[in-house]
């Protein structure tokens, strides 16, 4: 409840970052170094994603909010 | 004409209530509304009218709550109520208890007059339209936690994508109320901001049904909302305002489903594609480089060096040459020197000249070139060509 939105570890962010490597490894730009640096980051991020999708169950919660205005979620499909 | 009796306008007033009062309860009345008002304190007043009349109306704030749809200046209506007299403006007028659209006919008329008012507004404009999130994690639904739309969506999302969190804000989606929680519904979501997209809907339904869809207090939420929201309302005949301010309309709850997350399939493809390129292109790098290195060991630039080193020993080579020449060369001039002075050395050789029948005189090693320097009895050597003879001077 208390997560704050840290775009770095979202799935959106990882499949963005992706994108960017394989541009920037296409425009052939980089060092060899630095393109041997983003394919390593690129192998390791597309092998979090896979495993985020294979583990991944579809989560229900609710929203409520009490008296005061603040929101309380709740798990489950309970009705 | 005899006057029986002089009223006040009190009492006077007081009778024509009770005769109306009592005469028209629960009268049901078709005209057309103008005028219409929503006073701060939530009673509604109107008139309602025909071509040769008018009546005036007024909809106490409970009894406004109750309608599934918000009356407008035009709009044909049916009103059931009983006919009051408000004494202290000496007018009778109906006390609205239900009020209900004349027909379907209505509801499609006060659909497009909201529809031509709010996109006057710009509420329905493309440039407004915000972009939907690819891969969104979380995704907030207002809906009836009862209803098919949110079954739909569950089991489409769970097949396509799991890798989400679904957040319900449970809401009525039709009848009395049904607008105003779909509003605060959205309100609420943005104010809560853990989602990163919204899908408002519901299934299938008659106009009535879907009409909270079409109040403006929800086509104002969904075009204030800072996040991106997918209207899925009814079938895809059905279109409502929320449709035309959402910044995406899915054409049913399902559909929504499909359009809010790629197929986890089509994600598993593309990071295929990604692994592949990024191989790819680690190998074309590898081979660029390679290849790269081999042309600079062969360049001209990276070979210059062993070309100076070959242009300057050759430079030597030319120099040794030049060296040897001009050497040999001075040689020779000196051998001649030599020669001639060689020559000249023999010509003034003394030797010689005793060859030729001259003699030397020496006395006591020292050459006597006069006469004058000779005493008599003195020991002379006298040197010819090929000896010493020694003599005495008389």
């Amino acid at each position: 409840m208390k997560k704050t939105k840290d775009t770095s570890g979202t799935f959106e962010f990882s499949m963005k970052r992706l994108e960017e490597i394989v541009e920037k490894l296409e425009t052939g730009s980089v060092s060899l170094d630095n393109a041997m640096e983003l394919y390593e980051e690129g192998v390791n991020i597309s092998k979090q994603c896979m495993n985020k999708l294979k583990q991944a169950e579809l989560k229900l919660k609710k929203l409520s909010k009490d008296t005061d205005g603040n929101f309380e979620l709740f798990d489950g499909t309970e009705e | 004409m005899a006057i029986v009796k002089t009223f006040t306008v009190s009492e006077i007033t007081k009778r024509i209530k009770g005769v109306i009062e009592s005469s028209f309860t629960n009268v049901s009345v078709q005209g057309e509304i103008s005028n219409f008002k929503r006073h701060s304190s939530g009673h509604l007043y109107f008139t309602l009218k025909d071509e040769g009349a008018q009546l005036s109306a007024v909809m106490w704030r409970g009894r406004a709550g109750n309608m599934f749809f918000t009356p407008q200046d035009g709009m044909k209506v049916i009103a059931i109520g009983n006919i009051t007299v408000y004494e202290v403006r000496g007018q009778y007028q109906i006390d609205v208890i239900q009020l209900q659209p004349l027909g379907i006919g209505e509801l499609q008329l006060a659909f497009e007059r909201l529809k031509q008012k709010l996109a006057a507004e710009g509420l329905f404009d493309v440039e407004h339209k915000k972009p939907l999130p690819e891969y969104p994690e979380s995704i907030g639904i207002v809906t009836s936690p009862t209803g098919a739309a949110i079954q739909d969506i569950l089991n489409i999302l769970s097949r396509r994508f799991p890798a989400i969190e679904l957040i319900l804000y449970p809401v009525k989606v039709q009848g009395e109320g049904a607008s105003s929680e779909i509003a605060e519904a959205i309100k609420d979501f943005n104010k809560f901001g853990k989602i990163d997209v919204m899908i408002i809907g519901r299934g299938g339904g008659s106009i009535e049904d879907l009409w909270a869809f079409n109040e403006e207090v929800v086509a104002r939420a969904i075009y204030h909302s800072k996040i991106p929201i997918i209207s899925a309302v009814g079938h895809e005949i059905d279109f409502t305002i929320a449709d035309f301010v959402a910044d995406l309309r899915a054409p049913t709850p399902s559909a929504a489903a499909e359009l809010v997350v790629k197929h986890q399939f089509e994600i598993i493809e593309n990071l295929r594609n990604f692994c592949y390129n990024i191989n790819q292109e680690i190998t074309n790098i590898i081979t660029t480089n390679k290849d790269r290195i081999s042309s600079l060991l062969t360049s001209y630039s990276f070979n210059r060096p062993i070309d100076l080193v070959r242009q300057y020993s050759q430079q030597v080579d030319e120099l040794n040459r030049h060296l040897f020449q001009s050497a040999s060369h001075s040689f020779s001039i000196n051998q001649q020197r030599l020669d001639s002075f060689q020559k000249r050395i023999a010509s003034i050789n003394p030797t010689k000249v005793l060859e030729r029948g001259y003699a030397i005189v020496y006395r006591d090693e020292k050459v006597i070139d006069r006469s004058n320097k000779l005493k008599t009895d003195e020991d002379i050597n006298i040197k010819f060509h090929d000896g010493v003879t020694p003599a005495k001077v008389k």
